[in-house]
């Protein structure tokens, strides 16, 4: 056994990672370390720098500055040690148009080293797995959207690799397809313990699908932690109406003595009393019978539990949704 | 979809990346890749050739007869072949253009296959293409006024056929250097094929070529090709010819390679 396969070896531990494009600094300085086994979304608007970031850690773009390593190699001194270890499904198709699924994945998968009778269990097992039965012996172009990203998976599997990176796997699915290839992949993770890194611009499939969500903004990492948590830092929104203005004023103190209120989100305005707080569902059931003991009682009640736009927002000042950067600096990597 | 199928004897992955040694087999793997398209479609070959064969049609009648002291055709068809070489071989990066468009270059890069196969396995592919071509336009000819020579027709396919593999090459560097804007590869691609024909006397002899013409059409390697090809065609073997002839085809083959390598191995950086 290598030192690159003991249990303890990051699956990822970038340093400084830096890229420029002239004079736009796309990647600034990500420092990410990646535990074997984890589930990580890279979350950012569009042009954050998520798909730079992805590419240099698979080796299809050498970075200005910094260093990663991926499976304990260096991405730029031992890039084809890298390769040998990962999987990658791209933005794009993996498959060529006029080409078959199963020639493409044969070739892959003896390109890794695989024997000829290998490679046939490998695929005939993938193609069990993605459901892509009759579908490997035809020209990739005539497949469905669907259909071609479950191949494109399949050919990210073929190594059987203890890392798989996706960038942007779900963009352009149906609900339905994008939700059958989230609980394959929560499966894989779950059943072979593979690490799994994407990259995403939907907040949705981070929430749903990642165990950490590393949220990138220009070129940076301005946040790092689990979904519940980081929204859990953020709080609930809490949002009492009284019958009256003067009455949201006099329960104004109450709420704002409860645990955890963060400083300068509470506001009265005219009979509403907002705040924002963690677990304010479980705050609200304690004090709206206190208020109802001892006045004044709040006629209606609302609480919003935040979202990971909410957390977008509350880092940068701006929705995820429309805080894509000008066009093209993603494109251009 | 469940990954309960995966758990059947997965290979596991490799812990180091396959040693040296592979260039051969990932350059087979490259070609084959690059094939079966063709051979799943071989009337794709054919359309590299219409060009070609109109400029054969309706060219060739025009020329007078005895140019070169031989018939219009017996003169018209070597030059043909090499056309149909330098056409094939020029658009052959078109395909890379469209693999880069589509996602399944990127995905290439990732795998363990070598960067040097990735262009060798491809330009050397081109040769297929150029001696099911040749052999089409000699079958169309053979009826007509033209006599074939078969040993002159291999020697020319041989000295022909690192010019090809060169120009394939420099064809897939040109389409790497296009990523992203791609209506660069055709313009480049349309723009130097024509003045290469002409200059190479492939299309019109260069015998009365006003001097800047003779001069330009000497720093360009398909003219002695071109005329070893008339000579092979023609029955000829002209030694010093010929050997000048070799001598430039695989000047380019090694340009185009050393360009094309280059190209790959920078991809990304």
């Amino acid at each position: 056994m290598t030192t690159s396969d003991a249990p303890h070896t990051p699956a990822i531990e970038a340093r400084g990672l830096t890229r420029r494009f002239g004079d736009v600094t796309s990647v600034d300085g990500i420092d990410l370390d990646v535990h074997p086994g984890e589930l990580v979304a890279l979350l950012g608007p569009n042009g954050a720098g998520k798909t730079t970031t992805l590419r240099m850690l698979t080796t299809l773009l050498a970075p200005s500055a910094g260093t990663a390593r991926v499976a304990g190699h260096d991405v730029t001194r031992e890039p084809a040690h890298v390769r040998a270890a990962i999987g990658y499904v791209g933005q794009k198709h993996g498959t060529g148009h006029a080409h078959h699924g199963r020639d493409e994945l044969a070739d892959h998968a003896r390109a890794h080293g695989q024997s000829a009778a290998e490679a046939r269990t490998r695929i005939a097992a993938l193609e069990a797995a993605l459901e892509l039965d009759g579908l490997l012996d035809r020209k990739s172009m005539t497949l469905s959207g669907g259909q071609r990203r479950r191949l494109d998976v399949a050919l990210g599997l073929v190594n059987n690799p203890g890392i798989l990176f996706l960038d942007e796997p779900s963009t352009g699915l149906d609900p339905q397809n994008r939700a059958n290839l989230h609980a394959f992949l929560r499966d894989l993770h779950a059943s072979r313990g593979t690490t799994l890194v994407l990259t995403t611009h939907y907040l949705e499939e981070a929430d749903a699908l990642a165990d950490r969500v590393v949220v990138i903004d220009h070129g940076r990492v301005i946040a790092d932690d689990a979904p519940a948590a980081l929204k859990c830092r953020l709080g609930d929104a809490l949002e009492l109406t009284f019958a009256s203005a003067d009455a949201a004023r006099t329960a104004a103190p109450a709420v704002a003595a409860l645990a955890g209120v963060h400083d300068g989100t509470l506001a009265v305005e005219d009979r509403t009393v907002r705040a924002r707080l963690p677990h304010a569902d479980r705050a609200a059931a304690e004090l709206v019978p206190r208020l109802a003991a001892e006045g004044p009682a709040p006629v209606a009640l609302a609480v919003t539990p935040s979202t990971l736009d909410d957390v977008f927002l509350n880092l940068t000042g701006r929705r995820l949704r429309d805080a894509a950067a000008p066009a093209d600096q993603e494109v251009a990597a | 979809m469940s990954t309960a199928p995966l758990t059947t004897a997965a290979p596991a992955a490799a812990a180091a990346p396959r040693s040296r040694g592979r260039l051969a087999p990932d350059t087979w793997r490259v070609m084959r890749r690059e094939l079966r398209p063709l051979m799943r479609e071989p009337v794709m070959m054919v359309m590299a050739l219409v060009q070609p064969l109109v400029f054969l049609a309706m060219f060739a009648p025009l020329l007078p007869d005895g140019v070169a002291g031989a018939s219009p055709l017996q003169w018209f068809v070597p030059g043909i072949v090499t056309m149909a070489g330098l056409m094939g071989a020029s658009m052959t990066g078109s395909n890379l253009t469209e693999e880069i468009m589509s996602g399944s270059h990127e995905r290439l890069l990732v795998s363990p296959i070598s960067r040097t196969a990735l262009i060798v396995g491809r330009a050397v592919k081109e040769l297929v293409p150029m001696t099911v071509q040749t052999a089409i336009i000699v079958a169309v000819c053979a009826p007509f006024a033209f006599t074939v020579h078969p040993s002159g027709i291999l020697v020319g396919m041989a000295i022909l056929a690192p010019f090809c593999v060169g120009v394939g090459a420099l064809s897939y560097a040109l389409a790497l250097a296009s990523e992203g804007q791609e209506w660069l590869f055709w313009t480049v691609q349309q723009t130097l094929l024509f003045p290469v024909l002409l200059l190479a006397g492939v299309l019109l002899p260069l015998d009365g070529a006003p001097g800047w013409l003779q001069a330009l059409s000497k720093a360009n390697p398909l003219r002695p090709i071109v005329g070893a090809e008339r000579a092979l065609f023609a029955g000829d073997f002209p030694a010093q010819d010929l050997a000048w002839a070799a001598f430039a085809s695989l000047a380019v083959l090694a340009v185009g390679l050393a360009v094309g390598l280059r190209a790959m191995h920078r991809a990304g950086r």
